[in-house]
């Protein structure tokens, strides 16, 4: 159990008011896909079945995979391993491009079939949710290159370990938005 | 370096690759009404105790001031209970 003294906030608390927000706008509309889910049950049914379950895995180990390099990342930075920590950034970063990749194989594929954002409310909310999440992953590589930048061996002589936590939250919480999406759009039946 | 790897949250991760593989073999697997609902509850659980571990060990909430605790572990039971409820209600 940790003292009190112990206890600190990880980054600054704009970056969680930040967070808190977003999680609040995703819990709505989480809420809204299930609602419309429950209107709807033969429609979602039909819509989850055009999924590929095996690209939603993937982009689901290389988020996991991708906030496990960002933890040690900030771990490295703070024990003074200078170089590791902006390995580590640049591996989550080429994950977040694997994940780009992937969502952009899952629309070629599912446009291709005639599943577009018009064809019914599954794919609607589908693409809707896929589409404001793929955006903050987008956002999210952009932080990880600004962290990355912040770990080299020139920017960690006085390491801002603050920011560093800041765009490792923002990574993470990117990361668990796409968890609960999963189970929702691709596991729910 | 290896000191790095052996941090708790390398077990972390292995434990969410693991909820991640469950939940992908119980998802497909429901045949009956009732096996369906108890498949995907099962899964919305598993999704939203992946969620908690992100914020406790990843976020390093663990280590966080009670209140910031509370918000994030409050919008875990919120959200899940909601996403619950209005599905079993259905």
């Amino acid at each position: 159990m940790l003292d009190r003294r112990e206890r600190r906030v990880p980054g600054e608390a704009g970056i969680w008011v930040f967070i808190f927000g977003e999680l609040l706008v995703f819990g709505l509309l989480f809420g809204a896909f299930v609602y419309q889910r429950a209107e709807r049950v033969a429609v979602f049914d039909e819509g989850r079945r055009s999924l590929d379950t095996t690209l939603g895995v993937l982009n689901t180990l290389v988020l996991l995979s991708s906030s496990l390099f960002v933890v040690f990342g900030v771990r490295a930075v703070r024990d003074g391993v200078s170089t590791h920590g902006a390995v580590f950034f640049a591996l989550a970063w080429l994950c977040g491009l694997a994940f780009v990749l992937d969502k952009f194989v899952e629309y070629s594929e599912l446009t291709g079939a005639g599943n577009t954002p018009g064809t019914n409310a599954f794919f609607m909310y589908f693409y809707l949710l896929t589409g404001i999440h793929l955006l903050h992953v987008v956002i999210g590589m952009c932080v990880l290159g600004f962290l990355w930048r912040k770990a080299r061996p020139a920017g960690v002589r006085r390491p801002d370990i603050r920011a560093l936590e800041n765009g490792a939250s923002y990574w993470h919480m990117v990361e668990l938005l796409w968890l609960v999406l999963f189970a929702l759009l691709y596991l729910m039946g | 370096m290896r000191s790095l790897l052996r941090t708790s949250a390398t077990p972390v991760w292995a434990m969410l690759v693991l909820g991640t593989a469950a939940s992908c073999w119980l998802g497909p697997a429901y045949g009956s009404q009732s096996g369906r609902t108890l498949a995907t509850t099962t899964v919305l659980t598993i999704a939203f105790v992946k969620v908690w571990l992100v914020g406790r060990e990843f976020m390093e909430l663990r280590r966080a001031p009670a209140v910031l605790r509370l918000l994030f572990d409050g919008w875990i039971v919120l959200v899940y209970g909601s996403l619950t409820g209005i599905y079993l209600a259905a």
